[in-house]
């Protein structure tokens, strides 16, 4: 059976020159590169290559980038690194509504602990109003955080626009940059971030290694103590295979980044395009230009996602859905939630993320089974009489 | 979350799918807003349950339960079909993930909501019934 993987933004295979790379570090250099000895040396030298790499991408200095075990931990760093470092200077931090759970949480955690928060709307596309932080911003506030682009309906935010208004009230800025490595142009200046939070997982690099980009004079307090490694900030014996491995993703993506975006999202619009036509009662969720290229959501009336996401499993394609049932918590996705669609419209929600592998015949396959399966589907709905032949 | 192979049958070739345009006894359960609704459709001739059929809006566990609780109940007399517990159709789909349980519940509440619809119009008695509106507020948080 043609097995299709849809689920790139939960996370994609290594690229073969990173697993290449990978096998021979791990074999051949397991020094530990904090000792003074030649063994040492050798891992310190390839872990700053990879830290250069990192930094090239995104247009930083290595000295800047910090590497932590993933997406979370740096947003972990980056939120209660800031709120502890400047809690002298104020107690009030601020982020959006549809952040991933390893912002949201970290606020609910320092919420729970005496700080003040602000959770931000977003429209119906899922859209931060640059107003509307610039209105929350308060003398008290120390932090705001605005994710680059949601994993789950792609959006895109006004990253560069909301950074001039923090930075004018001299607030410390943060972005999850997670989704939008190698997938769009990220870079620190341009953006206007004091901080980003980076992961390997997404750009075809390893699991359990990711990056905290903090710009020179950000002060942060650490939250993992120890051995003082990451200068300090983020103490444990490197990770090194799964640093050499992120350096290289990073180098290969950015050199790819051009083409190979272009490409996904002629796929990706081909997809939306065929959906939309050809399956009645669906609608696409996120902003309809201003979206990662490689990303889809549909909502399909009448049918719910566990059922669409089983089904397509069955024919070999993965994806993902953020309805009630399919989510361990039984509760809708608290993105899909914010933009306000109606419940029926959630319970339907399908997530299609393209990536490296996929193709024009991937893309034909999987309209011709979801069509299949949403008739299926639907002609034992007892809400779908008004499409039902 | 794994899904036993009966599960997956069930819900890929579900038993008894569509409506009964003669139902003498229907029962709808679930709302839009926990996800999930099921309506069944019983023709009960004699007190036999001589015909049952299902629409399900959920998860595949809830088509699943809605076609096992469907299969239980075919062709078994009113008394029996009363008996039906959501833990009957747990089992005879081999079981379920315990944060699906509660879909087989529905499968049940639809089931004893449908007999007793048809007990009303055949100027019976109503049964006693009590649904298990702890077990969704548990689950479903509402
Ligand atoms: C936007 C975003 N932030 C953070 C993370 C977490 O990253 P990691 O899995 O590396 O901890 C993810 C991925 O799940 C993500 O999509
Ligand atoms: S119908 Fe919602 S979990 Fe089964």
């Amino acid at each position: 059976m043609r097995k299709v993987y849809l689920d790139h933004a939960a996370t994609t295979p290594l690229h073969p020159e990173v697993l290449a790379l990978m096998c021979d570090f791990m074999r051949d250099t397991f020094g530990n590169p904090s000792s003074v000895h030649s063994f040492g040396r050798e891992a310190k030298k390839f872990t700053q290559e990879a830290r250069q790499k990192v930094a090239d991408l995104i247009g930083a200095a290595p000295e800047e980038i910090y590497f932590t075990s993933g997406g979370t931990e740096a947003d972990n760093i980056a939120i209660i690194g800031t709120a502890m470092a400047r809690r002298k200077n104020g107690n009030h931090i601020i982020t959006s509504a549809i952040e991933h759970h390893a912002v949201l949480d970290t606020f609910k955690y320092l919420a729970k602990n005496g700080f003040e928060v602000t959770l931000l709307p977003v429209d119906k596309y899922g859209m931060v109003d640059p107003d509307e932080v610039a209105g929350a911003i308060r003398k008290e506030t120390t932090l705001v955080t605005i994710m680059h682009a949601n994993n789950e309906i792609g959006t895109i935010q006004p990253i560069a626009e909301i950074g001039r208004i923090v930075r004018e009230h001299g607030v410390v800025f943060h972005s999850d940059a997670v989704q939008t490595l190698t997938k769009i142009p990220v870079n620190v200046d341009d953006l206007g971030v004091g901080l980003l939070s980076l992961s390997a997982h997404k750009i075809y690099g390893p699991k359990g290694i990711g990056a905290l980009y903090v710009r020179k004079g950000i002060r942060l307090q650490p939250i993992i103590h120890g051995g003082g490694q990451e200068r300090k900030l983020r103490s444990g014996t490197e990770n090194t295979p799964g640093i050499v491995g992120f350096g290289k993703a990073a180098e290969i993506g950015g050199r790819d980044m051009e083409q190979e975006s272009k490409r996904v999202q002629g796929l990706r619009d081909k997809l939306i395009r065929r959906v939309l036509a050809e399956i009645p009662s669906v609608t696409l969720n996120g902003h309809p230009e201003q979206r990662l290229p490689n990303n889809a959501n549909f909502s399909v009336a009448y049918v719910e996602g566990e059922s669409l996401v089983l089904s397509l499993d069955l024919d070999g394609i993965a994806v993902s859905s953020g309805s009630a049932c399919s989510s361990g918590s039984l509760q809708p996705s608290h993105v899909l939630t914010a933009l306000g669609l109606p419940h029926e419209m959630m319970h339907g929600s399908l997530r299609m993320t393209l990536g490296r592998a996929n193709s024009e015949e991937d893309i034909d396959y999987v309209v011709e089974s979801l069509k299949g399966i949403v008739t299926r589907l639907r002609s034992f709905s007892p809400l779908a009489q008004p499409v039902r032949a | 979350m794994m899904y036993s192979e009966k599960v997956m049958d069930h819900f890929m070739h579900p038993r008894n799918v569509g409506e009964i345009p003669d139902a003498n006894g229907i029962g709808e359960v679930g709302n839009p807003v926990c996800g999930d609704i099921m309506k069944i459709y019983l023709k009960v001739e004699e007190n036999i349950v001589k015909d049952v059929k299902f629409n399900t809006f959920g998860c595949g566990s809830a088509i699943a339960s809605s076609s096992m609780a469907t299969e239980l109940i075919k062709g078994r007399t009113l008394e029996d079909a009363w008996t039906l517990t959501n833990k009957a159709v747990a089992e005879a789909l081999d079981g379920l993930p315990p944060i699906k349980m509660h879909c087989s519940v529905l499968a049940e509440e639809a089931v004893h909501k449908a007999i007793n619809d048809y007990r009303v119009s055949a100027g019976l008695q109503l049964w006693d019934y009590k649904e298990h509106d702890d077990i969704h507020a548990q689950v479903h948080g509402n």
